[in-house]
């Protein structure tokens, strides 16, 4: 391990693997003065957060990705081969998968969108599938990736807050296309002018509401998913601290308590958006 | 904990998984489902209806057995007739048949007794013949007293 106290073990778990800009004349960790701005790896958490936006987390890029690929490859996988004869175990699992997704957005959406329910299918076991990751031990891969030379790595891309940003700026997207779509640019502008209060001296007042109202949608999604998920990557760590006979005691029920978070975090997530979807959807 | 470009590429990926699971995905998963549950509905329905069939065609074998049996009574009916009047008709026959032998056998007999009556006047009218014969101690021209003789054996 690359850390020697336990603040360092955890600000060291808790720091993704870095690939970006470092500007003209910037002194590394090691003393080194970069002649010209480039493009490398962090070697420290403060090179990390020196790179400021021209970088990007390899770790939870990767690992999202993988898991997205995991999920679409294994899913297809079925959709190819999906029989109307008895279905075998994997069919099984995914058309249950894919009928909890149907069943949600049957309840929650109120409009007509093939779109949604794919949107929302996509949305759950991805993130159950990266959140899912946070099950494996906290220094097993860390410490496979420190062998291979990397010195960070942090394999929930749920607990990176770009992570969740991510994925909530594309609901986020979806909400403004919709609503402009629906309601057209006028309905929509309206819908923000006049409510809650019907009446012209209110509208400034209405905007400010409405306008925060519809941009805490995708924050409020977003740190949701990433407060939960981050605060249990951090119960984790510490319990990887304690002495090793003891770790069991606690390890363990947290784990199986993080089976349900996993699962109910993916599921409010996806159930949020479809919501926040189905208002957008409404024309009054 | 930087926010950075991780935010866009994970967008990007996003959308990118979204479009995948919305073209590739989707369709055809649910089309399989709502194929099989077409299918079962179809099943069910064909079901119900071949038990309904099933009942008709109960109740049609029923009539037809009702109607064959009642033909086959109609049929035994008329050959018990028929046969009665066959029976009837050869009774009749033979009764007929009887009396006309009765009849020939009476006519064989009534003629042999008149062949026989005949016989016996031609013996008696020689017996007496030959009698008055013997008491006239003569002889009588049997050709004189044919008609006479006749006249007697016609008496007779």
């Amino acid at each position: 391990m690359a850390a020697d106290t336990p603040v360092e073990y955890i600000k060291h778990h808790l720091t993704n693997l870095t690939y970006g800009k470092l500007p003209e004349g910037y002194e590394r960790a090691d003393g080194t003065v970069v002649q010209e701005a480039t493009w490398t790896m962090a070697r420290t958490g403060q090179e990390a957060a020196d790179m400021g936006f021209m970088a990007i987390h390899v770790d939870t890029m990767g690992w999202s990705i993988a898991m997205g690929v995991l999920f679409l490859g294994l899913f297809r996988m079925v959709a190819k081969k999906a029989t109307t004869d008895t279905p075998s175990g994997l069919q099984n699992f995914v058309e249950m998968t894919v009928e909890f997704i149907q069943n949600i957005v049957r309840d929650v959406f109120h409009g007509k969108n093939p779109i949604i329910a794919p949107l929302a299918l996509t949305m759950f076991v991805w993130i159950f599938l990266m959140n899912s990751l946070k099950l494996i031990p906290v220094d097993y891969i860390p410490s496979v990736a420190h062998a291979m030379g990397l010195e960070y790595f942090k394999i929930v891309p749920t607990t990176d807050p770009n992570g969740t940003f991510g994925i909530a700026i594309g609901v986020f997207l979806l909400i403004l296309f919709y609503s402009f779509k629906v309601k057209g640019p006028g309905g929509f502008a309206k819908e923000l002018s006049f409510t809650p209060f019907n009446h012209w001296s209110l509208v400034p007042f209405n905007l400010v509401l409405e306008l925060l109202a519809l941009i805490i949608k995708p924050v409020s999604l977003a740190l949701r998913l990433f407060g939960n998920m981050y605060a249990g990557e951090v119960v984790f760590i510490l319990i990887a601290l304690l002495p090793l006979w003891i770790q069991w005691t606690l390890n363990v029920p947290w784990a199986i308590f993080h089976i349900l978070v996993v699962t109910l975090q993916a599921f409010i997530f996806t159930t949020l958006a479809v919501v926040y979807l189905s208002a957008a959807h409404e024309d009054h | 904990m930087n926010i950075n470009l991780t935010l866009i590429g994970q967008t990007i990926a996003f959308a990118i998984f979204v479009w995948f699971c919305v073209k590739y995905v989707w369709p055809p998963i649910t089309e399989a489902m709502s194929a099989r549950q077409k299918k079962i509905a179809d099943g069910l329905s064909a079901a119900d209806r071949a038990s309904l069939d099933l009942e008709l065609a109960q109740e049609k074998a029923s009539k037809e057995l009702q109607k064959a049996k009642e033909e086959s009574a109609a049929l035994i009916d008329q050959a018990n007739k028929r046969a009665a009047q066959i029976v009837e008709a050869s009774k009749d026959d033979a009764r007929k048949e009887g009396e006309k032998i009765i009849e020939q056998a009476r006519a064989e007999i009534q003629q042999e007794r008149v062949q026989a009556r005949d016989a016996l006047r031609a013996e008696v009218a020689a017996i007496a013949i030959a009698g008055a014969e013997k008491i006239l101690e003569s002889s009588v021209d049997a050709k004189a007293h044919s008609e006479m003789l006749d006249k007697l054996a016609a008496e007779l």
